[in-house]
């Protein structure tokens, strides 16, 4: 299914320490285009030290990241933004006291003309794509000049999904973007996601919950004590069988998972 | 769904718009108020008008417009989450180092006696710089050591008071030519004060410096994830607060006619209450210079109305530190409020 497709990202014995902590042991890892697959595993399994890694927020000890074929190495999140990818994280990376176009466009404002940090803003040109980035996504927010701090916790993640959306040509990553979301809150997230699909931007979900990645993404990979203990398709297999991955506690469940 | 989106938009515009400018508001009121009770207790105390009396006012005016100065630097200082401490020691090296230059050759004492009567620009130039010197240390330790503004600054305000001190041995320095002493004549002060205001409200509000400013004050990681260069930001802004103090300092320097080592002590407590009082958030993200200068007015309102009240200074001092603490207390209730609105 997957052969003649292109991969969009590979890694190859990627690989984090900080001091004497593991917290990813040599994670091959690859993505197909258009492709939605989840990251899951126990806290502590190196799913967020993983993301970080491919984003640029932190760099790996060993391995290599191959993206769109080619060998890269992000110094910081803005040269992953550079090549097309973003990142929708954990924390809300978003200013609170900024109102929603300002959060979308924040270090990479519009100008009439370049004056360094004394360039002035083209606010009208943020506001209306801003305006078209959320309708794109489908989200939904009465006044975009509203400060995010006066939003609920639902609309700041799509604020910052918006973002990523809008600015992503080649993968998201998204690091639990519903861990603290309410019900509805968090349908509204996944519609965007599945708008995501259709228009054929890949995506990384972290997700600690199953029923979500079941209804959402293509193929599961399993983190375990950082290292990958294995990918599996969505369509073919069941919660068990990603339970106990994710535990350790049946054995052999999977050939990657012998040696856990 | 479109009728739903429109049914919303009618009757939002109205919060939004009152929101931003909620905290300006509140300060003008409050600036009315202020200004009308001191009126009443003048025809009830003094049997005369506070208010209309242009001389009064012009003094006050004045008074306000050089502390005023200086808060426009500290308004941005804060707004990025920092505090600067040490603009009063600053504005007080300043004034020591640029009257040195701009001594006239008639008075034999000069610092530099082959040094006077220079052209106006040369000791404004010099004052300048080392006020920016001073703010791109204050900005340098700050955003590359880590440690806190509080003690960088403070490090800087004791410094910069010592090198005030050292500079004359402690003599102060006066007799400055004309064109240098104009530029604390008249309306002089209030006229840069407002051109400075109005400057860095426009720098605030529509470039890419002001919204990296907030964004850094609001959420600084977030504002490093979107690849602001926070630590050189973090420079500029410090560096700004010291040019507008050496600013201040000159002006004062020049308004008196002599400069001292012990000019500007407590300037910079009095520039952060402005800011403060005018709605500025002491933990950063939220301010503006409209607060400030609405700040810096009710901050004179409040001085003048207590000497034209003939208050003894020493209430005078114990008030101004109430009012500083109750507007903190004022921002950390609006904080509380809007964390649990959520």
């Amino acid at each position: 299914m997957s052969t003649d497709r292109k991969i969009i990202l590979k890694t190859e014995g990627l690989t984090k320490h900080y001091g004497g902590v593991h917290a990813l042991e040599d994670a091959d890892f690859e993505l197909y285009e258009g492709e939605h697959v989840a990251i899951v595993g126990d806290n502590g399994a190196g799913k967020s030290t993983f993301v970080r890694q491919i984003t640029g927020v932190e760099q790996p000890t060993r391995g290599r990241i191959l993206f769109e074929g080619k060998e890269v190495e992000f110094h910081n999140p803005v040269a992953a933004r550079e090549v097309g990818i973003e990142a929708v994280f954990q924390n809300l990376a978003l200013a609170d006291d900024l109102d929603v176009p300002s959060n979308i466009f924040l270090g990479r404002e519009e100008v009439y003309f370049n004056l360094g940090p004394f360039s002035f803003l083209n606010q009208r040109k943020m506001y209306q794509r801003s305006r078209e980035a959320l309708e794109k996504t489908g989200v939904k927010i009465p006044n975009l000049h509203n400060s995010i701090a006066n939003m609920s916790g639902g609309q700041r993640q799509c604020v910052a999904i918006s973002r990523a959306a809008s600015f992503a040509s080649k993968l998201i990553l998204m690091d639990e973007p519903t861990a603290a979301l309410g019900v509805q809150e968090t349908t509204q997230v996944e519609n965007i996601i599945r708008n995501l699909k259709e228009r054929g931007i890949p995506l990384i979900l972290v997700s600690h919950n199953l029923r979500q990645v079941f209804n959402l993404v293509d193929k599961i990979w399993v983190f375990r004590r950082g290292r990958i203990a294995g990918m599996l398709e969505a369509g073919k297999t069941d919660g068990n069988e990603v339970v106990s991955l994710i535990t350790g506690v049946q054995s052999g469940v999977h050939e990657n998972a012998s040696y856990i | 769904m479109a009728n739903q989106a429109q049914a919303i938009t009618p009757d939002k515009p109205d919060e939004t718009h009152k929101r931003p400018r909620s905290h300006e508001l509140n300060a003008l009121l409050g600036l009315v108020g202020i200004a009308l009770i001191f009126e009443i207790l003048g025809w009830m105390l003094q049997g005369q008008s506070f208010l209309f009396n242009p001389q009064r006012l012009s003094i006050m005016i004045l008074q306000v417009a050089v502390i005023g100065i200086i808060a426009i630097g500290v308004t941005q200082v804060i707004i990025t989450g920092g505090i600067d401490l040490s603009s009063g020691s600053v504005a007080g090296a300043t004034a020591m180092v640029a009257m040195s230059f701009a001594q006239v050759s008639t008075y034999p004492r000069a610092v530099y006696p082959e040094w006077t009567d220079l052209p106006v620009i040369i000791p404004l130039l010099i004052g300048l710089s080392c006020g920016l010197f001073a703010g791109l240390i204050n900005g340098l330790l700050i955003a590359f050591t880590r440690i806190p503004p509080f003690i960088a600054t403070l490090g800087m305000m004791v410094t910069a008071r010592g090198v005030a001190k050292w500079y004359t041995k402690g003599q102060p320095v006066s007799f400055p030519t004309d064109t240098f002493a104009s530029l604390g004549q008249g309306m002089t002060p209030v006229i840069i004060f407002l051109a400075v205001a109005a400057l860095f409200h426009v720098a605030l509000k529509y470039t890419v410096y002001g919204k990296h400013t907030y964004a850094i004050g609001s959420n600084e990681q977030a504002a490093r994830m979107s690849g602001i260069n926070v630590e050189r930001h973090l420079v500029i802004v410090y560096a700004i607060a010291g040019l507008l103090a050496a600013l201040a300092g000159i002006v004062v320097a020049a308004r008196g006619l002599t400069a001292q080592a012990g000019m500007g002590i407590m300037y910079e407590l009095d520039a952060i209450a402005m800011a403060v009082i005018g709605g500025v958030s002491l933990s950063g993200g939220r301010g503006s210079i409209v607060g400030t200068l609405i700040g810096a007015v009710i901050f004179g309102v409040i001085i003048s109305g207590f000497t034209f009240l003939r208050l003894d200074a020493y209430y005078q001092e114990m008030i101004k530190g109430a009012i500083i603490v109750a507007a903190v207390v004022a921002d950390v209730y609006r904080q509380r409020m809007r964390a649990s609105s959520r």
